[in-house]
């Protein structure tokens, strides 16, 4: 080859990359790097500048309650909402798989919650929850069950937001498995039948697991989702009571811009990150295998 | 439009790195000068369109000063932006926010004294002509900081229907925390559809706090703003008492019970009395469909609550000509005639004496005394908890109270705690 | 248990029908009940009466109360210039890593694929400190910046070029295009599907986020829907729930709509999206 031309294709190559490149290492890498070297420095304020102080911040977040509560939230709220969100989506893509008088009526409600901001879906489901004059307690009143403070009480409060979780994700997981469903071969199904194989056998022994490609990456986008989305405590809770529904980025956003202790905040989030590494390993190797498929 | 549009290039050429200077200020910016301050609501009603119609009063009377005004959501959420704008070189120059970021801000080396704006004898008497209650959150190391605005206390609001119903003195209100617990009783009906009492816990539950640990003789930190009593006996037993409205004498709901929603509650008669903030006086008075009293919080050993609310504060990065314009805007945001009108539309206080000698608020008050509870119950008010690492600090005695109220732990080692806590965050500032 | 026979399978489907009407239902109650607050006066949200009046007082309070429309149009305008970024940022670096075998170019899309993980959201305290270093804070550029480079859409645009035969190209470059020429002439036009599909995602994706915009903006030329329907709307300041519901309707309506509208698009295109 023309050494001139080779030449220019590296030139060429990166050039097409530079925009791309300049904003993605302006605010995902040098932010990454940034977060940890934050980490590592004390709050700084006007009166006291910030200085090195080694690992220090991690031991006080070692010593800090709250970041195991938080932490411990986010494993609940994902282990509350992610198998029901996929035993959901499963449920609906097979159900609207099919011919079905209102097929596309019945789609589009489980799909509409998907459209809807975080913020607004929390403000809907606000008077839900709102103890005594809120729906739910006055349906219940009606069987003259006494109200309940669903969002004031600890032990009901991540329940209820993982509910109303659920609600939003279940129809933006069905979409993948009805995507998948499309490509299984009808003959399949008509095969089982024939065979009088029992629908919970064709589904356990055939489906399910052509379906698993798909599981797997709706699991690891769950997961992403349960760490990234915090948007309704900011109406529902702001994480209380006592810290009861709080997650971890929203304790991150606590510490940076509450307390204005932004170097805590870096230690949070070096934790966050450190999290979403092993997810990604976790993707890239559990996920390798899914490439075939298709 | 035009705004946005030029909000939208500036940014873009500026995200492109051009060097073209950015054609935007009119020729007459030159003689004027501009404001922004940011404002918080943290009660119901349309508060936003009452402050933007007094800014827009006064900019009709200082033409030559342009004031932009802006909503930032709650105290918190107000701090926050302000802090913000400071950082990003948009800062504003003045703005109204929770008295009790005092120490914060001081920290943050981003507000001035007004000692240093406040110059002729004047301006010295027009300090001295506040509530000097109000002026506690806004008074450290000998200097003012704060100028009192949207502020309050907190006070008892009752259904005299339900009390009439349940054979209580509608026009005696609970004065004692027995007589708070036997009303109680009384008012709350077994089958769940009216509670005796609801004090709000979520939102400002340190505040709530302050009363009734005020109500039991105790203050919650010191004046210098670096030492708390939350581990003090009479505190522990303040918090014993609050959770044992609900779990023991079964007068209010257990748990934690929302700020936001409280005042529909008690519109809704599903409370008979509510403790909340008097910033809610005047929508109350509009919405309730039924008689409705007014009254000061009860007593232990004695009366109690903390002021709260809003204080303006000037900040640093301001030119004199700023400073100036910033007083200015002050003055006549807070003078009795402004202040009364103001504390008729909302409910919150006249900050001065004066603001009650004002004919129309004098007239108002005549009408309907409750709009003067809040005043008479200054003289029993103390300081809203305010320390360094204030945000923390709070935090800490909130969740504190949290905890003990939905029961995961005893008041005792709740308060315990939170001392320890506050001790870790504190020391250095001793 | 009894082996189903083909019988069964029938009466299960009638059966399956019924379920999957009874949970649509179910599923859309919540929002059929906003709508339901939203147009009745503030008493009838606590009082259900199925008779109760029609009102439309809610959405001009919600009005009043808050610049909904300049909310907006903020949105608007923040939606359509982060797209259109994304798009020309996104199709030049998809480019050259579909069709250049640049030194460096599997280490810098493995570099360009972590933004996949590490997405904006949670670098929020050290991007904020990066836009206040450029000026950028409460500006809609600002909203936007962080997510102009979008990996996902780098991704989906690589395999979409990837896809285009060689031969296109070839005979493009025979009739005398360039670089430029080749990519707009050949590449973007057969990636339609793809542009549609990352546009409608991300369109949804933006219209709805709120917590960068929350941090970033500051004042009411800036702010996005989400952001001051959250603000509007926080319990502190204890509004009617009517009004709270026509101000979230107000919010959702104009993507509700188009989503109503061109539901197949935006359902094929989350599949699509989805499977690559």
């Amino acid at each position: 080859m023309h050494p001139s031309r080779n030449l220019m294709r590296h030139v060429h190559g990166w050039l097409l990359l530079t925009p791309a490149a300049i904003l993605l290492v302006a605010f995902t890498h040098y932010p990454t790097i940034k977060t940890i070297i934050d980490s590592l420095f004390s709050k700084g304020t006007v009166i006291r500048p910030s200085r090195f102080v080694g690992l220090a911040n991690y031991e006080s977040m070692y010593a800090d309650p709250i970041f195991w509560k938080v932490l411990y939230n986010n494993l609940w709220f994902a282990l509350g909402t992610i198998p029901t969100s996929i035993i959901l989506a499963i449920s609906m893509a097979l159900l609207v798989n099919r011919a079905m008088p209102g097929r596309s009526f019945v789609r589009m409600a489980y799909f509409t919650p998907t459209i809807l901001p975080m913020i607004a879906v929390a403000n809907i489901w606000l008077f839900f929850y709102s103890p005594d004059i809120g729906l739910i307690d006055q349906i219940s009143s009606w069987f003259g069950i006494s109200g309940h403070n669903w969002l004031g009480d600890p032990k009901t409060v991540l329940p209820a937001i993982i509910i109303m979780t659920v609600w939003k994700e279940a129809g933006f997981f069905m979409i993948f498995y009805l995507a998948a469903l499309q490509h299984v071969p009808p003959e399949l199904r008509e095969a089982a039948r024939l065979e009088g194989a029992s629908r919970w056998y064709f589904f356990r022994r055939v489906l399910f697991p052509l379906l698993m490609p798909t599981t797997l990456f709706v699991l690891i986008n769950a997961v992403l989702n349960s760490f990234k989305l915090v948007d309704h405590l900011f109406v529902l809770t702001k994480g209380g009571p006592d810290n009861a529904s709080n997650l971890l980025l929203y304790y991150i956003f606590e510490s940076a811009f509450s307390y204005f202790d932004t170097n805590y905040a870096a230690t949070l989030t070096v934790v966050l990150l450190a999290l979403l590494a092993i997810m990604a390993l976790v993707q890239f190797f559990l996920l390798d295998r899914r490439i075939h498929y298709r | 439009m035009l705004n946005i549009l030029k909000k939208t290039l500036t940014g873009t050429t500026m995200a492109a790195c051009l060097s073209i200077a950015v054609a935007g200020t009119p020729a007459t910016a030159r003689a004027d000068t501009n404001l922004t301050m940011y404002y918080p609501v943290a009660v119901g009603g349309p508060l936003t369109k009452i402050v933007d119609g007094m800014v827009a009063g006064f900019m009709k009377e200082n033409p030559s000063i342009n004031v932009k005004a802006i909503y930032a959501g709650n105290y918190n959420d107000a701090r926050i932006k302000a802090l913000a704008a400071l950082k990003s070189g948009k800062p504003a120059q003045l703005s109204v926010m929770f008295s009790i970021d005092l120490y914060e801000l001081i920290e943050q080396d981003a507000i001035i004294p007004f000692d240093d704006v406040v110059k002729t004898a004047e301006d010295k008497a027009w300090l001295k002509s506040f509530y000097p209650t109000l002026m506690q959150n806004g008074v450290t190391r000998g200097k003012t900081w704060g100028i009192p605005f949207q502020r309050s206390t907190i006070v008892m609001y009752y259904n005299k229907d339900a009390f009439r119903a349940a054979g209580l003195d509608p026009e005696k209100a609970p004065a004692s925390w027995d007589e708070l617990v036997s009303a109680g009783k009384k008012l709350t009906k077994s089958d769940g559809s009216q509670w005796g009492m609801m004090i709000p816990s979520t939102g400002y539950p340190y505040w709530m706090f302050g009363a009734l640990s005020m109500q039991n003789d105790q203050v919650l930190m010191n004046g210098a703003g670096n030492k708390t009593n939350f581990s003090a006996p009479a505190t522990v037993e303040a918090l014993q008492f609050w959770k044992d409205l609900g779990s023991k004498y079964k007068v209010m709901p257990s748990g934690t019970i929302e700020w936001g929603t409280l005042r529909k509650n008690f519109l809704e008669g599903k409370t008979a009395i509510m403790w909340h903030s008097t910033g809610n006086l005047t929508v109350v008075k509009k919405k309730a469909k039924f008689d409705f009293g007014v009254a000061m919080l009860p007593a232990n050993k004695r009366r109690g609550t903390p002021t709260g609310g809003g204080n303006f504060y000037i900040f640093k990065k301001t030119t004199p000509e700023e400073r100036t314009a910033s007083m200015k805007l002050i003055k006549y945001m807070t003078n009795p005639a402004r202040s009364a009108a103001w504390s008729m539309k909302t409910g919150y206080m006249g900050v001065s004496q004066s603001a009650y000698d004002n004919a129309k608020l004098k007239e108002y008050v005549k009408g309907f005394p409750y709009a003067a509870v809040a005043r008479d119950q200054l003289k029993y008010a103390t300081a809203e908890l305010s320390t360094f690492q204030t945000g923390r600090v709070r935090k800490a005695l909130d969740d504190a109270i949290q905890s003990a109220l939905t029961g995961t732990k005893t008041p005792e080692a709740a308060m315990k705690e939170a001392q320890a806590t506050a001790d870790r965050l504190l020391k250095a500032y001793r | 248990m009894s082996v189903t026979t083909s019988k069964g399978w029938n009466f299960y489907d009638t059966l399956e029908t019924v379920a999957a009407w009874v949970l649509a239902l179910l599923w859309i109650s919540p929002l059929l009940y906003a709508f339901w607050a939203a147009f009745h006066s503030g008493e009838y949200a606590i009082h259900f009466d199925i008779f109760a009046p029609l009102t439309l007082e809610n959405f001009r309070e919600a009005l009043s109360q808050a610049p909904f429309l300049r909310y907006g149009l903020n949105t608007f305008i923040l939606v359509t210039m982060l797209l259109s970024a994304q798009l020309v940022v996104g199709t030049l670096a998809a480019y050259a890593f579909a069709r250049y075998r640049f030194f460096g170019s599997n280490v810098a899309f493995a570099l360009v694929l972590m933004q996949l993980m590490i997405t904006p959201e949670i670098l929020i305290v050290e991007n904020y400190g990066t836009l206040a270093s450029l000026n950028l804070v409460d500006t809609i550029v600002g909203i936007g910046l962080p997510y102009m480079a979008s990996a996902f859409g780098i991704f989906l645009l690589r395999q979409a070029f990837k896809s285009t035969p060689k031969e296109l190209e070839e005979a493009a470059r025979l009739e005398g295009c360039g670089m430029f020429g080749i990519l707009m002439k050949v590449y973007v036009p057969l990636a339609r599907p793809t542009y549609l599909a990352f546009g409608l995602v991300s369109i949804s994706h933006h219209w709805n986020n709120f917590l960068w915009p929350l941090i970033i903006t500051n004042s009411v030329e800036t702010r996005p829907l989400t952001v001051g329907l959250g603000i509007f709307a926080s319990p502190e300041s204890g509004i009617d729930w009517s009004i709270i519901s026509a101000a979230t309707l107000l919010s959702v309506a104009p993507l509700l709509i188009a989503f109503l509208l061109f539901q197949r698009q935006f359902v094929q295109s989350f599949m699509y999206a989805g499977i690559k």
